[in-house]
């Protein structure tokens, strides 16, 4: 067989079953293009690479499988390097595949050459600067392989131009990149941690993204069923357990309810299942479940013990562990430690105050969700609403929550939430945004436009970037600083620029039936939600405290706002 | 119990000496050193040739003893191109023998 090496590329990817590629060409990957032109696979033209990368990984997180996306030399691979260094944190398998200039001209600053090897080391699980067209045979799969197994994680593929046009003869293609076999585990650790659990009087799961990884929530439910064993997820671990299950204790960490964090200082057994022991999910490590033996399984082993020496760590699927432990932990239904949870969530609840006004920020996440139903896809940007969304919003199922956990990338939410209706077009993808956060990747609602995506952007605009708000009020003494839009943006305006349909909440006769209608009208469209600039979310954990010294919503009366917080926090240290 | 990363300060002790067998190709070394660097870890020697066909190469590595080294070790293992890697006493040897090369 013949082909160039952009042919070559194209037709692996194909058969990698990539039906959608984000991306922007350039001068470094124009041969690529060519290629694709003549391909099945669909082209999504972002507005700026980061985009495209957020954009494939939309499609990857959504859909569980590789995804791809293109950018050309220099600027097309900086701009790329966020979305990359997010899908490293998140562990998403994100395959990018950049345009690089001609073999002969690299180390001479060429136009629009960077190192993007050297700056894609870091910040990859793996990477590739290509030599040969020859060479595609091997690195593309090995690329998808790399993406996918074990621990997921982000693989970037540099391809010089002249490589994409060397014409290279070979016998056959290769098999498709697979994602290797977990590890295998000892049946001594299994019998172990389940006597472990059966001799525990107060143990928790704490379940995080590698639950989603490893497609175990049907038996992870199972088991705390069966054992009777509260739930408790990292931010992304939500979903994996429907937030209406009697054991489901939400989200701990940084801006748990209390009595989440209260239940994780009080168990005795903590079975850490695929989480990294995140210090927002954490607090101040050395204080987290003070009481408890910890059990850890990752696929990972670099995280058994990197923050919390485990009492038994496995390095594991976390769905094997799971299904081994299944027949030998004995159903139980554990009365005195689930009457002491029940008391715990009885007094000291989340508290959403304002969740029957849709102007308000419990309010809007609230009637979205109502309105919405439960087959809906939710992604987020960075920030306080992101926190909102993550308290209140009543995920069902895994992979319903897309947000940015790990590098905390503002600007992800519209992209991702591109790539997640791309994947699952039968499907409605709402993404909660703030104002601050929709500005850093706003050039993509052209994209959205573009590809008639099925998105709702309920953008909660305060004004201000509203975690940076709340910090400088909370932790220096009110000093307000650079957390202030001078200039208020008219985002409808913007929104009906792009092509896109917008509405303004604060302006509705009636916000429901405008939110109502604009949730059931297919499309994109932008829904702009203008909510106090003080609300703050609570409780919080400062950072670097332990979590069990929260600070509280503070009363509403006409107690002296500023401070509050300050003064709650000097009075515990 | 073991200290962690987050819940000690790293304090030396002595030399340590590893051996890494990798792929041979570009970029291995930079994968190598910039996982000791960005963690702040300084790498006091480095030995490497190519073994066998020359598909391979052996890196031997002289770092200091604390107590983040075998979380290093983990990440090292995790790299692509690291094949294995194993604690190698038996290196210091070939360090005294490259020492002669140094004045």
């Amino acid at each position: 067989m013949q082909a160039s090496g952009a042919q070559l590329l194209t037709t692996l990817l194909e058969r990698q079953a990539i039906d959608i590629i984000a991306g922007i060409p350039g001068g470094a990957n124009l041969p690529l293009y060519d290629a694709l032109r003549a391909s099945r696979i669909r082209h999504v033209l972002a507005r700026h690479e980061q985009g495209a990368g957020f954009i494939a990984q939309g499609i990857a997180r959504a859909s569980g499988r590789p995804a791809v996306c293109f950018g050309t030399s220099g600027p097309g691979a900086t701009n790329l390097l966020t979305a990359i260094a997010d899908a490293k944190l998140d562990s998403i398998p994100l395959v990018a595949i950049t345009g690089q200039v001609p073999r002969a001209m690299i180390g001479t600053d060429a136009f629009q050459e960077i190192d993007t090897y050297g700056l894609t080391v870091p910040i990859t699980k793996h990477n590739y600067l290509v030599r040969s067209a020859m060479e595609l045979l091997e690195v593309i799969p090995d690329a998808f392989r790399v993406a996918a197994s074990g621990r997921p994680g982000p693989v970037v593929v540099d391809v010089p131009k002249d490589v994409q046009n060397e014409t290279v003869e070979f016998d056959a293609l290769p098999a498709p990149g697979q994602a290797d076999p977990p590890p295998r585990f000892h049946a001594d650790d299994v019998a172990r941690v389940a006597a472990l659990i059966n001799a525990a009087q107060r143990p928790l799961f704490l379940i995080g993204a590698g639950v989603v990884v490893a497609n175990a929530s049907a038996v992870l439910r199972r088991l705390a069923e069966t054992a009777s064993i509260p739930v408790a997820a990292t931010l992304l671990g939500l979903g994996v357990m429907p937030a209406a299950h009697p054991l489901l204790l939400g989200m701990v960490g940084m801006h748990a309810a209390r009595y989440t964090n209260l239940v994780l200082e009080e168990c005795d057994l903590l079975v850490a299942l695929g989480i990294r022991f995140d210090d927002r999910a954490t607090g101040k490590a050395a204080a987290f479940c003070p009481q408890a033996k910890i059990v850890h399984v990752d696929i990972d082993a670099s995280e058994l013990g990197k923050i919390k020496q485990p009492f038994v760590g496995i390095e594991a699927d976390v769905g094997d562990i799971l299904r081994a432990l299944e027949p030998r932990v004995v159903a139980t239904p554990r009365c005195e430690w689930i009457r002491r949870v029940g008391q715990l969530r009885a007094a000291h609840p989340l508290a959403t105050p304002g969740d029957a006004d849709p102007l308000q920020p419990y309010g809007i996440i609230r009637h979205a969700a109502a309105l919405l139903g439960d087959d809906v896809i939710v992604s987020s940007d960075v920030g306080q609403h992101q926190m909102w969304v993550a308290q209140a919003f009543p995920f069902t199922w895994p992979r319903q929550w897309l947000t940015s956990g790990g590098l905390g990338t503002m600007g992800f939410g519209l992209p991702a939430a591109i790539g997640a209706a791309l994947a699952h077009p039968a499907k409605t993808v709402v993404c909660f945004t703030g104002d601050g956060s929709l500005l850093m990747n706003v050039q993509e609602l052209a994209t959205a436009a573009e590809e008639d995506v099925n998105i709702k952007v309920i953008l909660l605009n305060n004004g201000h970037l509203g975690l940076v708000r709340q910090q400088q009020q909370l932790f220096y003494g009110g000093r307000f600083h650079a957390s202030r839009f001078q200039t208020e943006p008219d985002f409808a305006a913007i929104a009906r620029g792009f092509n896109v349909a917008a509405h303004d909440l604060g302006a509705a006769d009636d916000p429901l039936a405008t939110l109502a209608g604009a949730l059931c009208t297919r499309g994109p469209c932008l829904i702009n939600v203008p909510i106090a600039a003080d609300a703050n979310v609570y409780p919080m954990v400062p950072p670097g405290a332990a979590n069990r010294d929260m600070i509280d919503l503070p009363p509403p009366p006409s107690l002296p706002r500023r401070g509050q917080g300050e003064v709650a926090l000097s009075a515990r240290e | 119990m073991q200290p962690t990363l987050s819940e000690s300060t790293a304090t030396v002790r002595t030399a340590a000496l590893l051996r890494l067998l990798v792929r041979n190709h570009p970029g291995v070394m930079s994968h190598i050193c910039g996982l000791f660097a960005r963690r702040a870890f300084n790498v006091e020697g480095i030995v490497c040739l190519p073994v066998g066909d020359a598909t391979r190469s052996v890196i031997l590595l002289v770092v200091k003893e604390d107590e983040r080294l075998e979380q290093l070790i983990r990440q090292l293992r995790k790299l692509e191109d690291v094949l294995d890697v194993r604690r190698a006493p038996e290196a210091q040897a070939a360090f005294a023998a490259v020492a002669r090369w140094m004045d």
